[in-house]
């Protein structure tokens, strides 16, 4: 009986006292990411990214995971450290805030899910890890981010200014009159690795890639979406264009609730005949 | 029964654990890269670590996939989405060797000769062996529906409904409104369909299955299937989350208003012996972030049910049970997922009605009163567990589970065992290594021991059981030592 209880006793302390030592040991180089008082750590990164990343981004971070070829859109190849959602100018390498946003948040209509589950320590250290993908994160430093301005009120004329620009930028061409992703030129998209990339379709869409706000929005035509045909506008559009824009966006979206739509829908009821349709030119095609 | 040599032996490898441990962590293979749990790892494409700490445990990325009812939630759920060829089923059985010991027990004097009186022995028994199957089904019928079918077999392949539901979620937009019907394994501190341990003493939580010496409440424990409707809810990364079930108080027996024959408690019968009421559980939990350390997570549960303790008769035949009488089980839970370690605990306390412990489900009325010398059962238990991640792919798991008894259901109990009949300590150490892990199907090498020790279990009967008796601290020890192959696709 007292040898039992000795067995017992000395398992009992050699698992508690294994499991007790070694998280002390796990944790190691500091590769600065830091996001929200945190610093990402890569060896503990290593072990998270082997545990939920590598089926789809692959060992390698190439993007060639086992289930790559079955994925759609195909998962990011991070040794091109080339990312679409960022806060900083396109070109630019994302803030660390950007990765771990675009890890919290997930990328809606594709099989990357939002990782909120995971502690904030555990998405930062992804942070940490994947930034060793690329030796552009030890040559550049990331973009400052992109300044945002106070949205103005969602007037009509704001909703009016920004469908003509929709109309007059030929946005239209990708995302079709109707914001449907259907324009004439949606077909011939691809990315920068040449697979087929659809435009957003905002009449269906309710949320953003990169979120879900009109900041979002904003954000997309400032800084573009690199490795996709979307194009940053931050040379062309002033800031007040970027807002009706977005005001124009979102009368699109049947499924969202927005101030843009409702003046929208009011003033359609007293212009009905008015009102002159998008991408006329292609009207025949 | 130890010689001095063997015994110095023996010390001298307790002393060296911890380090043989190391070495065995250093000898075996390591892990290959992380390349899955099938159904939804097929689905979504993520390996099975995605959402298992190791399958079937859950981690909280799991638990949040679970808790939205096996969705993802990036608006590709609906099946409608998915390549028609898609079919979410998986198959899971472990063929094993292992052996099971248990001292204390009454052998014949004369083999074949019960009457020439017993003595006590250890018997063992060794040899390859199969677990049941599990053949499950699960996924959802349309975006924020979903559903699981398990028939689960035992080793002869003899199959009952495990699970099968289907769940409604995110009910008027919100996650904090989740109901599913079906029978379904009640939300516990710690799920015991997922448990990791496989082995004959260590492939269960004692605390959600144990009966006192001579109680004969027919209530299984809470660790049984449930059959009725939960409504749950819970937050973005379900730290916060609430589950509230009302299930028909049948223990999850099924098709039983059709005159299956049911073994219930003390009676067997071929008509139901529903007690036509409902038993309730509650469980809600909170979890918060350990800045830098991983995430807490503590909770409390209860199970308030009812059996009946004699039938409603026509012609003498029983129809249905009444005089329903109560139970509960109650506790609290704590969970500190640290790094590359879990540790887990969970405390239950538990009371039978005496009505119930005494009289069970007979065929007639009990007294109303209880009778002297009878008494309320009370017993206090819980387990600490502690499981250390070496990677995805391989895992040490440690527990220790004890159960002690506050009240016998009467005093007869007291006197022909002892006071503490039916105390237990039962320890589990298992390791478990998956040699590869992608998305497609899940291996995993176990090997695991188990020992308990029980109080006054005088299972063995017979005359050697009234020797037994007299002993107060009779007890036996029993152990299984495991090696499987658990796998499924």
């Amino acid at each position: 009986m007292a040898l039992s209880k000795k067995i017992t006793r000395s398992l009992m302390f050699a698992a508690f006292g294994v499991a007790l030592a070694t998280p002390f040991v796990a944790r190691g180089q500091d590769t600065g990411a830091h996001v929200n008082g945190l610093t990402g750590n890569v060896e503990a990164g290593k072990q998270d990214y082997r545990r939920w990343c590598v089926g789809c981004h692959g060992k390698e971070g190439n993007g060639e995971g086992e289930n790559a070829p079955y994925v759609d859109p195909r998962p990011r190849d991070f040794t091109e450290a080339l990312f679409r959602w960022r806060s900083t100018p396109t070109g630019t390498l994302p803030t660390d805030q950007d990765l771990y946003d675009t890890i919290t948040r997930g990328v809606v209509d594709t099989l990357m899910p939002t990782w909120r589950p995971l502690t904030p320590q555990t998405r930062i250290d992804l942070v940490a890890y994947i930034k060793t993908f690329s030796p552009k994160w030890k040559t550049q430093k990331p973009g400052t981010p992109i300044t945002i301005p106070p949205e103005p009120p969602q007037m009509i004329d704001s909703v009016l200014h920004g469908r003509q620009l929709f109309d007059q930028m030929q946005c239209w061409k990708c995302h079709g009159p109707e914001g449907r992703g259907d324009g004439p030129s949606a077909i011939t998209l691809t990315d920068d690795k040449g697979e087929p990339i659809r435009p957003y379709n905002f009449h269906d869409g309710t949320r953003f890639r990169c979120g879900e706000t009109n900041e979002d929005l904003y954000k997309i035509f400032m800084t573009g979406l690199d490795g996709s045909p979307m194009p940053s506008f931050a040379d062309s559009l002033k800031p007040q264009d970027a807002w009706d824009l977005v005001h124009f966006l979102r009368t699109l979206q049947p499924n969202v609730k927005s101030e843009s739509r409702n003046v929208w829908l009011e003033y359609v009821k007293t212009h009905q005949g008015q009102i002159k349709p998008i991408g006329v030119e292609s009207a025949g095609q | 029964m130890n010689s001095p040599s063997m015994s110095k032996t023996i010390n001298r490898i307790i002393a060296a654990g911890p380090a043989l441990l190391l070495l065995l962590a250093v000898l075996l293979p390591a892990p290959k890269p992380t390349n899955a749990i099938p159904a939804f790892a097929r689905k979504y494409g993520l390996p099975c670590s995605a959402c298992h700490i190791s399958w079937p445990e859950l981690n909280n990325f799991g638990q949040v996939f679970r808790d939205n009812g096996y969705q993802m939630m990036n608006e590709r759920d609906s099946p409608i989405t998915r390549d028609p060829s898609y079919f979410p089923m998986t198959v899971r059985i472990t063929p094993q060797w292992h052996r099971e010991s248990a001292d204390t027990q009454a052998v014949d004097n004369t083999p074949g000769v019960p009457s020439n009186g017993s003595h006590s022995g250890t018997l063992s028994t060794t040899g390859f062996d199969l677990s049941g199957v599990d053949l499950w089904f699960g996924g959802t019928l349309y975006k924020n529906i979903s559903f699981i079918v398990l028939p689960s077999s035992d080793p002869t392949a003899t199959f009952h409904f495990e699970s099968a539901y289907v769940r409604f979620d995110n009910l008027l937009h919100t996650s904090w409104l989740n109901f599913k019907v079906g029978k379904f394994e009640l939300d516990l501190p710690v799920s015991e369909k997922r448990l990791l341990t496989m082995s004959g003493d260590g492939g269960f939580y004692y605390i959600y299955h144990f009966t006192s010496p001579g109680n004969l409440n027919p209530f299984g424990g809470i660790g049984d299937n449930q059959l009725g409707m939960e409504l749950m809810g819970h937050n973005a990364n379900s730290y916060t989350r609430y589950a509230f079930a009302a299930v028909s108080s049948l223990d999850g027996g099924v098709n039983q208003s059709y005159g299956e024959t049911v073994n219930f408690g003390n009676i067997t019968s071929t008509f139901p012996p529903a007690g036509r009421t409902f038993d309730y559980y509650g469980h809600f939990e909170q979890g918060f972030n350990t800045k830098g350390n991983g995430f807490m997570k503590v909770g409390a549960y209860a199970y308030y049910g009812f059996a009946p303790t004699f039938f409603q008769t026509s012609g003498g035949t029983p129809i249905y049970g009444r005089g329903n009488k109560p139970f509960y089980r109650a506790g609290a839970e704590w969970k500190w997922y640290f790094n590359k370690v879990l540790f887990k605990g969970v405390y239950m306390h538990a009371y039978d009605n005496g009505i119930l412990a005494n009289f069970g489900l007979g065929t007639t009325r009990p007294p109303a009163t209880l009778p002297a010398g009878d008494h309320n059962v009370v017993w206090n238990g819980g387990f600490l567990e502690g499981q250390y991640i070496i990677s995805p792919q391989w895992i040490v798991i440690a527990r220790w589970e004890t159960i002690h008894m506050a009240q016998q259901a009467n005093d007869g109990i007291v006197a022909s065992m002892s006071g503490n009949a039916g105390n237990l300590n039962a320890f589990t150490i298992a390791n478990r290594w998956n040699p590869f892990m992608f998305s497609r199907a899940g291996l995993a090498l176990q090997q695991e021991y188990s020992f308990v020790k029980s109080n006054g279990i005088t299972n063995q009967g017979g005359a050697f059981g009234a020797a037994c008796a007299t002993v107060p601290t009779c007890t036996i020890t029993s152990s299984s030592l495991f090696f499987g192959v658990d796998f499924d696709f």
